[in-house]
């Protein structure tokens, strides 16, 4: 693929990684693939935005080598030090060895770490301005969005803001802009972004929009370093940001659950029924085949989360656990939880998955669920029923 | 003087301590902190640290 022009003078020179399946080693998987996105500033100082991962670095170069020799840059922008931005950053240098690097002081400190390369760096702070000619760059810390060296880059004559992570999507496809793929498409990778990696840093996103939005500058397009620019329509990701940041919910309900011999999957979908004839929108999530991801990616809007499990060894089954666990490093504000299961001779299973949704910060909705052995009609229609006052308590405001 | 922990990274402020990193002299409290003080693992600001009991 050629690069790609953004607005005179800026082009993509990234790479589209179409085979990315997991992404932070095991832990994100992505279905979709991904790009790295790197983009060139031909001015008086020739510059680029953000590298590529390093199995790519070949790929980059060849797109910057259509349009200019890379020995020609002058400056290196860094927003951000992972990997999937940097790996490249030694086989650039080899090529520009006089480059310059421009980055805040924990990027300058980590990529240090990276690469122990006897680069040229120069430490930006918020407010440094950054002349290549007829454009002038402006930097915005933002530390913790995602990392504490993350930075955005703004292009002030071209009202081009380069957020680096944010607004990104994981999503390789063969077009780069907003107006060239489905929008639902986008907007479901983009939600899966955010509740995987930005969302227990809720708050700073909101700090930063609110910032951002006070600084007053105009934005005509955002240049994320993942998945497709917003060039379109910039405005529905800051609104979305804003509606995830915020803890704003639907009327929704997530049924994460596993079962031995099937009581609790029974269970399951008598709650499903129950919240469905309540017109609350229940989805069912069966734990052991689903990937985690796709499981925050259902909570992020949902407003309740019902876990369930049968009891064994007086807890609930294993196979919940990492789950549970990342549940609470992503602090969710504003959320309903409830447990339900099967059981046997003792129980302990929903006591245990009820203490560890407060544990993260959920408010039960209500008193558990437990059943003995296989349930019956009876035991059904106590699970619709307890299904409906759940979706009652979901569509409560608070 | 009370801790404060930083709400996004864990990093505890102790005023008996200070902050080496950014040349606040053991006996700080943390209100004494400049207010462009940052985390000094993770970069965010004051107003994110909680006051520990």
């Amino acid at each position: 693929m050629e690069p790609v022009l953004l607005k005179e003078g800026i082009y993509w020179v990234g790479a589209i990684d179409w085979d990315m399946q997991y992404f932070h080693g095991p832990v994100y998987k992505t279905h979709r693939g991904t790009t790295y996105n790197s983009y060139l500033i031909v001015d008086e100082k020739v510059t680029l935005v953000d590298a590529v991962y390093a199995p790519f670095a070949g790929e980059m170069v060849e797109r910057i080598r259509k349009i200019i020799d890379p020995a020609r840059i002058d400056y290196i922008v860094v927003n951000h030090l992972e990997t999937d931005h940097t790996g490249a950053l030694p086989e650039v240098m080899k090529l520009a060895p006089k480059a310059k690097i421009f980055c805040t002081a924990r990027c300058k400190a980590g990529l240090e770490k990276h690469y122990y390369g006897n680069w040229d760096y120069e430490v930006v702070k918020t407010g440094s301005e950054l002349a290549l000619g007829r454009r002038t760059l402006s930097f915005i810390e933002a530390p913790m969005l995602h990392w504490p060296d993350s930075m955005f880059t703004y292009v002030q004559e071209d009202a081009l803001l380069m957020p680096n992570d944010a607004f990104g999507q994981h999503l390789a496809s063969a077009f780069r802009f907003d107006d060239e793929v489905e929008t639902d498409l986008i907007m479901e990778e983009a939600s899966r972004y955010y509740a995987n990696i930005l969302y227990p840093l809720s708050k700073l996103v909101l700090k930063k929009l609110d910032e951002v939005a006070g600084l007053g500058i105009p934005i005509s397009m955002i240049a994320p370093s993942h998945g497709v620019i917003w060039r379109k329509n910039p405005g529905r990701i800051i609104e979305a940001y804003r509606r995830w940041a915020s803890g704003e919910w639907l009327p929704r309900a997530v049924v994460v659950y596993d079962t031995m011999w099937g009581s609790t999957a029974a269970m399951a979908r008598s709650i499903i029924e129950g919240l469905a004839a309540e017109k609350v929108d229940a989805r069912l999530v069966k734990i052991s085949i689903r990937d985690l991801n796709h499981i925050f990616t259902e909570l992020l809007e949902a407003r309740l989360l019902v876990v369930g499990s049968p009891t064994v060894n007086r807890s609930h089954l294993s196979v919940l656990s990492p789950f549970l666990d990342e549940l609470t490093g992503l602090k969710p504000v504003n959320r309903l939880g409830a447990a339900f299961g099967s059981y046997g001779w003792s129980r302990g299973a929903v006591k245990a998955m009820e203490g560890k949704l407060e544990a993260a910060g959920l408010t039960l909705a209500g008193e558990g669920l437990e059943l003995l052995w296989v349930p019956d009609e009876a035991g059904l229609e106590s699970c619709r029923e307890w299904g409906r006052v759940l979706a009652r308590k979901v569509k409560e405001q608070g | 003087m009370e801790k404060w922990e930083c709400d996004v990274c864990g990093y505890i402020y102790d005023p008996a301590e200070g902050d080496s990193s950014a040349g606040i002299e053991p006996g700080t409290s943390f209100e004494d902190l400049p207010e462009d003080w940052v985390c000094p693992d993770c970069g965010v600001g004051k107003e994110d640290f909680t006051k520990l009991d």
